[in-house]
């Protein structure tokens, strides 16, 4: 299963570290990273697999929740299906 | 594969403009539970109900949070009561309503729908003993609602029933008037009413039905309007594209939706209604879509029109969007549930001939109205009898949910709540309907040819 993470909020030191550590823990692989910085906001797209992690996703979501929270940027994880069927005929 | 600029689009939609699934609804046929016992058939149809829709809230919760779009709703629609309950013979069905009440509540969803009589063309006894439950059951349940369907294009309009219907508002009406005559609003009468249609307070589950089935409606008015402000001043072909290209990606988020929900809860996929469906937010509005479109404001001269194309070119978007679409799949333009429409009815712009119009071009018809408590059930009965002949003589679905609140005159406003909304006392013309009402029988069905 894939899984897309964006991260938005106001640049700092160790963003992508964090996001990767954890990421490294839960076994999650990245796949793809996409990112700029537009006046001091970073803005990250991940396109992550999550089929060899054993965690459940919805709790995997909610460390990345609470990850942003601690770091003060908004971590989102969502299932590539969505964008997939949004934009792709 | 992706682009960052595609998922920033799909979250912006989400975030900004409240893109969101308005709701799963799951259709349970209660056929198999017919008993010539009350109660053996009220505990039959709690059984079937909690049984069938255990897990429908949990897995809506868990699509919701794996795919980041908020599903508001989860409800259940049922086979009509009346024609489940016809051979227990009984009196009054509105023990049937507080077990609906109590199922719903069980599983955690909002709104049950299904205590409903189909009568376009006449009612058995089954049918009158459901008509005359309505007030009461409305009155003493909290998620239960209740639909009529009195007229069909193919059978006309059954004008006792809309005689009768008149007087069942103003009685619901009554029974609630504690709570400004919400029963009310969880009571809908339709003309050629859908059997697969997800949305309240008009669902109920067909007889051409499965025995379970997964529909879903999609919403979206916010993303629209948002649409639409990049277009500013060009022409109806960029507008009405815009509108088709918005409604399809909605329409497909959708579909996504209703086909997890249904392998996740192994229910087959029914269809999805790809109605545009305001709430009170700001924001998500479909008069707002109006407006943009370059109305001053929504009833001036052109909505109408604007209506049209927008209705149709969310049909046209959806469409292509999913393998099945039904229910009512247009925009609603109720006034309580829809900030816009609620601004306008107070800044004199919008009545409810207006309204009514629009209803002949729109998905379903004069919904969420308050009126003067004062109204007569005969001059309820004749805006029923206006828009079942609408939506008779056009092949169209056509509703009315309509509020007279009891105690409450023009100048007044109401507060429902919730998605429901508030409204301003809208008023109605005084002239009386009496005799015309009160004649009885039938309308027959229209001549199909020599359309004008």
């Amino acid at each position: 299963m894939k899984g897309i993470i964006t991260v938005v909020g106001k640049d700092r030191v160790g963003i992508i570290a964090k996001v990767c550590t954890l990421l490294s823990e839960k076994n999650i692989n990245i796949l793809d990273i996409s990112q700029t910085i537009v006046q001091g906001y970073f803005n990250m797209m991940m396109i992550v697999d999550l089929s060899n992690t054993t965690d459940d996703f919805g709790k995997i979501e909610d460390k990345l929740v609470e990850l942003g929270k601690s770091i003060g940027v908004v971590i989102k994880l969502q299932r590539e299906e969505i964008f997939n069927s949004m934009h792709r005929i | 594969m992706i682009t960052r600029l595609e998922v920033q689009e799909t979250n912006r939609m989400i975030e900004k403009a409240k893109l969101d699934v308005r709701t799963i609804t799951l259709g349970i046929s209660l056929l198999d539970c017919a008993d010539n016992n009350i109660d053996a058939l009220n505990k039959k149809i709690y059984d079937k109900i909690t049984k069938t829709a255990e897990h429908l809230v949990k897995v809506g919760e868990d699509i919701e949070k794996e795919f980041g779009i908020p599903i508001v709703n989860k409800r259940i629609s049922v086979t009509p009561i009346s024609i489940v309950a016809a051979s227990t013979k009984a009196d009054s069905y509105v023990s049937i309503a507080h077990t609906l009440d109590k199922a719903a509540k069980a599983v955690g969803v909002n709104f049950i729908g299904g205590f409903s009589a189909l009568v376009h063309k006449g009612c058995n006894s089954s049918d009158n003993v459901l008509i005359q439950s309505i007030p009461q059951a409305l009155a003493e349940t909290e998620r239960v609602c209740s639909s009529v369907n009195l007229g069909s294009t193919k059978s006309g309009i059954n004008m006792d029933a809309v005689k009768q219907m008149g007087q069942v508002i103003k009685d619901t009406a009554i029974n609630t008037k504690e709570k400004d005559s919400i029963g009310c609003a969880k009571l809908v009468v339709f003309c050629n009413s859908p059997e697969d249609n997800p949305f309240m307070a008009g669902a109920f589950h067909g007889v051409g039905e499965k025995d379970a089935v997964i529909n879903v409606g999609v919403s979206g008015p916010g993303v629209v309007k948002k649409a639409l402000e990049e277009v500013k001043g060009k022409d109806f072909e960029t507008l009405c594209e815009t509108v088709k290209r918005t409604a399809f990606k909605i329409t497909r988020v959708g579909q996504l939706v209703a086909r997890e929900a249904s392998e996740r809860l192994n229910i087959p996929f029914g269809i999805i209604d790809l109605s545009l469906a305001p709430t009170p937010a700001i924001g998500d509005s479909i008069a707002e879509i109006l407006e943009e479109m370059g109305l001053e404001s929504v009833g001036a001269p052109g909505t109408t029109a604007a209506l049209a194309l927008l209705n149709d070119n969310v049909k046209k978007g959806g469409v292509m969007a999913s393998s099945y679409v039904g229910g009512l799949s247009g925009a609603f333009i109720p006034v309580s549930e829809d900030q816009g429409m609620i601004k306008a009815v107070e800044r004199g712009a919008i009545n409810l001939e207006k309204l009514e119009a629009m209803t002949c071009v729109c998905s379903v018809g004069l919904d969420m109205i308050a009126i003067p408590g004062d109204t007569t059930a005969e001059t309820i009965s004749g805006i029923i009898a206006d828009e079942m002949a609408i939506g008779m003589v056009n092949g169209k679905t056509t509703a009315v949910r309509i509020i007279p609140v009891i105690g409450k005159n023009v100048g007044d406003t109401v507060e429902f709540g919730g998605l429901l909304g508030y409204a301003p006392i809208m008023s109605v013309n005084s002239f009386s309907c009496k005799d015309f009402i009160r004649r009885g029988g039938r309308i027959p069905a229209p001549i199909h040819s020599f359309k004008n």
